[in-house]
Parts: C-alpha cells; structure tokens; sequence
C-alpha cells in the first residue's frame, strides 16, 4: 500500500512540474524545437532544472543498501549502444515533433480535458501494441 | 525569444526531479513514463497497481494545478488530430524499441550518467527538430 501512495505522490508532483513549466502545452514543445523559427528555448531548463535535482539525488540515494520499501534498486545497468536504441528514440523524436508530446505530457493532459491528450494517448499505447507485435516475429 | 519562461521552467523542472528522486528513494523505481505507461497492461498483477497510481497522479496533478492557477494553461486549437494520432503510434513504438523517451533516458538516465540514454536523448532530440522544421518550414503543414 505504502508503493501506492507514493506512486500517486510522485505523479502528482510529476504532474504540477510538468504543467507549471508547460510543458503540457504542445506549442511549447513545439516553440522548442523549432530552433529556425521564433526559438524558444525553455525546455532546456526544464531539464536543467530536474537534472539539478535528479543528478545529485540519484548518486545519493544510490548509495544506500536498498530503497524504503522495496528490497532493491530496478535500475537498467544496460549500456549497449546499439541499434534498436538508436532507431527507436529517432522514430519517437519524430513522433514527438509531429505531436508536441511525449508520454508524461500527453497523461498529463488528459487532466486538462484535451482532446488531443487523448488521441496522443491512445496513438501511444497503439503504438505499444504494435510493437510489441512485430518484436515477436 | 518572446515566450522563453526560463523561471517557471526551472521550478517545474526541479518538481520533476524530485518527484524521479522520491520514487527511487522509496520505491526503488525509474520515473520513465513511457514504461510505466506500457507497465500497466504489461507487467505482473502485483505491478500494475503501482504505475497505475502514478499515472492518476499525473491527471491529478494536472487537476489540482488548475485549481490553484486557473487559466494558465491554454489548450492548442487547429491543430491537424491526424499529426496528432500518427505522432503519438511512432511515439508508442519509438519509445519500446528505444527502451525509453524524455523522462526515463532524459531525466532518469543522464541523471544516471547513462552513456546510453546521453545517444537516445540526443537522437530524439535531433529528430524531433528535424520533423519540426520539415513539417513547418518546408511542407508548411501547421
């Protein structure tokens, strides 16, 4: 139960930084990317932002023997650059400059009541499935 | 430059991290939405309920924002659904074949210094300013 809560904790912080910042607003994500048009650039803090945090937290939080309730870590300890890496993040930066979103934006904006977030949402999970089908093969 | 935020980008930023570090901290878990996302209908039953929570709180996050600071997100009009829909299936697709999107390899993995997830990150970058500028520059299609 304890798992639980602090998951929702988590999404709803996750939730207001991702609003606040607005980046639920695909035109800001857009504003972004677009470095030849009216350039803005204030994703780039976003990230700054979260990996001030994030960047020394994580090292610290590492370095204990386990999580509070969980027995251990489940962080990847791949490191291969390889193939499917590569082309899959190129085919999702491609998705995400056609949308303006990616998956925790387009969540998100289902609490904003978008149409958008929902088409997004089910194109994602579509998406998965698709996937997920072709890896069988 | 007319619409850069750089303050409130940083402290939304710094929420999302600390939300990466809690979930770490307590759970043990990487806050990558796409996994979590594909998790739900993915995962042992015991899983489920967790990332199930999380996303809630996303959508709950989005509602109690609103409630203290109405009005300050403006939803986007005529935007073409059908970029839309297709954005999100390469999105769904990138995101698993990738192992991650900008929160798990983004956040997450460069938080890590993940050598891994610094190439995905600038991969998806790269395309993603590259589809902007072809779709609006070129096929002026938005």
């Amino acid at each position: 139960m304890s798992k639980i809560i602090i998951a929702l904790l988590c999404g709803v912080i996750f939730g207001l930084g991702l609003s606040l910042s607005q980046m639920v607003n695909p035109n800001k994500v857009l504003a972004f990317l677009d470095i030849s048009g009216n350039w803005d650039p204030s994703l780039a803090f976003v990230m700054m932002g979260a990996l001030a945090v994030a960047l020394p937290a994580f090292r610290f939080i590492q370095k204990r023997r386990q999580p509070v309730f969980e027995d251990g870590f489940h962080v990847t300890h791949k490191t291969a650059i390889d193939k499917p890496l590569l082309s899959g993040a190129a085919i999702f930066g491609i998705g995400w400059g056609m949308s303006g979103y990616c998956p925790g934006p387009a969540v998100t904006s289902l609490g904003f009541g978008s149409m958008e977030g929902l088409v997004m949402v089910a194109g994602i999970y579509a998406g998965f499935f698709a996937e997920r089908f072709f890896a069988k093969k | 430059m007319e619409n850069f935020t750089p303050y409130s980008a940083l402290l939304g930023g710094s929420l999302i991290g600390l939300s990466a570090a809690i979930l770490l901290l307590f759970n043990g878990r990487i806050a990558g939405i796409s996994s979590i996302m594909n998790g739900v209908f993915k995962s042992p039953k015991h899983e489920v309920s967790w990332r199930s929570a999380f996303l809630a709180g996303l959508v709950l996050g989005a509602l109690l924002f609103q409630w203290i600071a109405p009005g300050f997100i403006t939803p986007r009009q005529e935007y073409p659904l059908g970029l839309v829909a297709i954005g999100g299936f390469l999105v769904g697709v990138g995101t698993r074949l990738g192992s991650g999107c900008t929160s798990g390899h983004g956040i997450c993995g460069i938080a890590n210094l993940s050598l891994r997830s610094i190439y995905a990150t600038l991969t998806f970058m790269a395309t993603g300013f590259i589809t902007v500028f072809l779709i609006r520059h070129v096929f002026s299609l938005t």
